[in-house]
């Protein structure tokens, strides 16, 4: 497949009128790509990736995803975005499972309601992605009952259920405490190694130098820097990619 | 290499709180052994925690002595007058003569069947009575989990169908009774039990047609929450009765049950409307983004993510939003309804013998009501506990 699965022409995102959050963002993204975005707090990686489903309008430019084109604010095409919302998973921060349904029942919710599946069905396809996030035994507990990195892993999980063919996560191990990051991310790389196309916006610098295709460093809006993961991490070129780095890496 | 501790054994240094076994000061015994866990200690008997309690402080027991002394005159006082000295036969001269010292439950003797059932004719007394016995035994089966099945609905239907023949009448022998006549419990149960359960959906609809994002629909809402609860419900009531008929063709006047009816449902809406809307604004965002991505249109979203939690945490508010529906039925006296308190004051006004006797009267009534919310308040505990099965850790 030559033609990118996710395409950003000099798109721009404003709040208000005053604060340019995304500048003149140009991005491809190839099927299969692994990509992970990083940079200083407030330079606009998460809005970036929350543009992608369409959960963040954008003002001007032009967003293509999957083939669908995402329209500007107020143009948007309504049923381009439910096809792209079928197409992209995202992984939250704060896991946002339903705190009210029990974990197959959050896995099964979307599948049931949405893609029209039989409940039967609905259940298999929910039981396998819960042992593929090797967390098959928690089924029947509710979200509450679960530590933070059981629950992210179970927000993996209940994405995966609709057979997405882009992945997104958004800072998905800064909420857990240190010794669950870990299992977050052995998932991840899993995930990476079966072909998932994936943005993930994250501090985990060795999980990015394993697993990425690309670094995108973002600073202030704009992608200040793109590159393997190896160049970017050993020489940065620019001088903002490289006080980001001596920053992070520093500890 | 494990050191083993007996008491013949001569101790290089007692034990001390940060080395409870013993043993040379500064040589750690067993590195790395657990402690496993044991019960704290016993909290002490009943007694012990009563004094504590009651009497802890010089503050403390001057309260307990002053409230057990204002509780304990006040229980006698009413002991008094409520059983020693009361009189228990309807005998209206035995009333007289011990009035201001015993209490009159003669009044609720002679008077109950006109209380409780207010104008309905006295020989058909027996039709309200299995009426209202049919409906509060439904509404309890209600609140059963056991029966929270499919055929509960159609029952309901079929209760509500048989009550409404049955008080209303005018078949297989059953004498017709308008509904002008109709009075005292049933009325009470009735306007209730419809009241909220119109009232409940119409303000989950109103709630999140104020949080939407058409213009036409927002306004909308906001200014029926707004003229409704800016006026009190006596007025509403009022409107609701001599101008509903207005709005509607000449000569066709709705039944004053349904007048009245759709004003205490308008009136109650208004209010559990904003409950409900303070319970919808507390769901966090991020679930109605999850639901976004995972391609839940919004009405999806609502049923299944948002109204559930939001209707958990605002439970107490419903309930208290129910009760006080529930004693609110008491204001359609004004449009010449009497259920519980208009037939009391109905049955006490025209009765020059019986007319001072009004407190017992009252007292019956009030005993009446205090079962019926304490037995809401109760269940309300008894949802709130359910809700929490899930969340708690």
């Amino acid at each position: 497949m030559d033609t990118p699965i996710i395409r950003f022409e000099q798109v721009n995102k404003w709040y208000g009128r005053q604060f340019h959050v995304l500048r003149d963002i140009d991005l491809s993204v190839a099927r299969g790509e692994r990509i992970v975005v990083c940079g200083p707090s407030g330079s606009g990686k998460s809005t970036l990736i929350r543009c992608i489903n369409a959960l963040e309008p954008y003002q001007s430019g032009r967003l293509t995803v999957d083939g669908h084109l995402l329209g500007i604010e107020h143009e948007e095409d309504p049923r381009a975005i439910d096809q792209v919302r079928r197409q992209v998973g995202m992984v939250f921060q704060q896991f946002n499972l339903f705190p009210h349904l029990s974990v197959l029942d959050n896995l099964m919710l979307a599948p049931t309601l949405v893609a029209k599946v039989g409940k039967a069905e609905a259940r298999e396809r929910a039981m396998a992605q819960l042992a593929r996030v090797r967390i098959a035994e928690q089924a029947d507990k509710f979200p509450l009952q679960l530590s933070g990195g059981q629950q992210q892993r179970v927000a993996i999980a209940r994405a995966l259920c609709l057979q997405p063919q882009i992945m997104l996560f958004d800072e998905p191990t800064s909420a857990l405490d240190p010794e669950m990051i870990k299992e977050v991310l052995d998932v991840m790389t899993e995930l990476a190694g079966q072909g998932m196309t994936m943005l993930c916006v994250t501090h985990e610098m060795a999980f990015a130098r394993a697993v990425a295709d690309r670094v995108l460093f973002m600073d202030e809006g704009q992608i200040v820097e793109e590159g393997a993961p190896q160049a970017f991490f050993s020489e940065p070129r620019t001088e903002r990619g490289r006080a980001f780095l001596s920053k992070v890496l520093g500890h | 290499m494990t050191r083993r501790h007996t008491l013949t054994r001569k101790r290089r240094a007692a034990p001390s709180f940060l080395d409870p076994r013993g043993g040379r000061a500064g040589h750690s015994p067993d590195l790395g052994a657990m402690i496993s866990p044991r019960l704290a200690p016993a909290a002490g008997s009943l007694v012990q925690r009563l004094r504590r309690e009651l009497f802890g402080s010089p503050l403390g027991s001057a309260l307990t002595v002053i409230l057990l002394a204002v509780l304990g005159w006040a229980g006698w006082a009413f002991l008094e007058w409520g059983v020693l000295n009361a009189v228990w036969a309807p005998n209206a001269e035995q009333c007289q003569a011990a009035r201001g010292v015993g209490a009159c439950w003669g009044v609720v003797a002679e008077k109950h069947r006109l209380i409780l059932f207010g104008r309905y004719p006295h020989d058909d007394h027996w039709r309200p009575l299995l009426a209202s016995a049919l409906l509060v035994g439904t509404l309890v089966i209600s609140g059963l989990r056991r029966c929270w099945r499919p055929w509960l609905l159609g029952w309901w239907v079929a209760v509500l169908i048989v009550f409404f023949a049955l008080m209303r009448g005018g078949f297989a022998g059953l004498e017709a009774v308008p509904t002008e006549l109709w009075g005292g419990l049933p009325l009470t149960l009735m306007l209730a039990t419809l009241g909220i359960a119109l009232a409940y959906p119409l303000a989950i609809a109103v709630a999140l047609g104020r949080r939407s994002q058409l213009p036409a629909l927002k306004s909308l809402c906001i200014a029926y929450i707004e003229l409704v609860r800016g006026v009190p419900l006596i007025s509403v009531l009022f409107m609701a009765s001599f101008m509903f008929p207005l709005l509607l063709p000449v000569g066709q006047s709705p039944d004053v049950l349904l007048r009245v009816l759709v004003g205490i449902t308008l009136f109650a809406a208004a209010y559990l409307a904003e409950i409900v809307r303070g319970g919808l604004q507390g769901v966090p965002r991020g679930q109605v983004e999850a639901a976004q991505t995972l391609g839940l249109t919004w009405w999806q979203t609502q049923r299944h993510v948002v109204l559930p939690q939001a209707l958990a945490t605002v439970v107490p508010g419903i309930m208290n939003s129910f009760i006080a529906i529930f004693k609110d039925t008491s204001l359609v006296t004004i449009v010449s309804l009497y259920e519980l308190t208009g037939a009391l004051s109905l049955a006490l006004n025209a009765d020059a013998n019986w007319r001072p006797f009004k407190i017992e009267g009252y007292l019956f009534i009030a005993l009446i009501y205090f079962v019926g919310c304490l037995a809401m308040s109760r269940y309300s505990l008894w949802v709130e506990a359910q809700l929490q099965r899930g969340r708690a850790r």
